[in-house]
């Protein structure tokens, strides 16, 4: 049963974090260079660019719905558990929306890391 | 450019990495989350681990947009894979979890993963729409060419 509510609380927190993630990409690829913006007009312009962008406050929702179901499933299990976990599912998650919507050249250098990275990310979910 | 990649993985992943086992600290001295009281949430902010995981992955969160405005978010991806690395490292030494030869297995591969990515080109660059922009100019000017 506390096996269960863990998943849920991951499985939610993969979806709306892959979500906000892709989200994120595309709102900070249509504000432009950070570094670049920084260092001609100040900090305080990124903070205004960025905060005024709607795509990126949507992006916004969805990562700080995600950081709640990680709160939460952190409190029902181990650190060790629930971010590698949570972590390599988003991962594959991302790689393929990143893919398919916001057609990035996921080329074989990249699928082969993506799945190094879970390889491991599960390895490191491996209880003994 | 080579730096800028390294410095921004790095800062990434160890921001990230830490974050997370401050906040397990803090979920420890909190207790279980129970659905009866969820509100019991609320008062996570009050503990001092939690505050300083926040503050950590605030400084996560700004190197992830600043890499995310010049990078590919799957070239960005491994970076935060990377900071599992780090929370690894941490939970065995900090929050005293037991690490097994598999999860240092695991350590590997995640940093293999990470390694192949970061030495390729971090941007999809898209040739169709280059030319397409190119299109457009040449319609553009021979417009204006026209009414001058």
């Amino acid at each position: 049963m506390n096996l269960l509510k863990v998943w849920t609380a991951i499985g939610m927190l993969v979806v709306a974090s892959s979500t906000g993630d892709i989200l994120l990409s595309a709102a900070m690829k249509r504000i432009g260079d950070l570094d670049a913006i920084r260092t001609e007009h100040g900090f305080l312009a990124v903070i205004r660019r960025v905060a005024s962008n709607r795509l990126f406050l949507i992006a916004l929702g969805c990562l700080i719905f995600s950081f709640f179901c990680l709160l939460t499933a952190l409190s029902w299990g181990d650190a060790s558990l629930v971010a590698p976990a949570s972590a390599s599912l988003t991962f594959i998650c991302s790689a393929v929306m990143a893919k398919f919507i916001l057609h990035e050249n996921v080329d074989r250098r990249r699928w082969l890391a993506a799945a190094l990275v879970c390889i491991g990310v599960a390895l490191l979910a491996k209880s003994n | 450019m080579k730096w800028k990649k390294i410095f921004i993985y790095a800062a990434i992943a160890c921001c990230n990495g830490t974050g997370d086992v401050m906040l397990k600290r803090g979920m420890d001295d909190l207790g279980q989350i129970q659905m009866g009281n969820w509100t019991h949430i609320f008062s996570a902010f009050l503990n001092p681990w939690i505050i300083l995981g926040i503050a950590c992955l605030t400084g996560f969160f700004y190197s992830y947009l600043t890499a995310l405005s010049w990078a590919d978010l799957t070239f960005v991806l491994p970076a935060t894979a990377m900071g599992y690395v780090v929370t690894a490292v941490w939970s065995q030494y900090f929050l005293h979890e037991h690490i097994s030869m598999w999860r240092w297995s695991g350590v590997l591969l995640i940093t293999c993963g990470v390694g192949l990515v970061a030495r390729g080109p971090s941007r999809t660059e898209h040739p169709e729409k280059i030319v397409e922009l190119e299109g457009t100019k040449a319609k553009a000017a021979e417009i204006q060419h026209e009414l001058a």
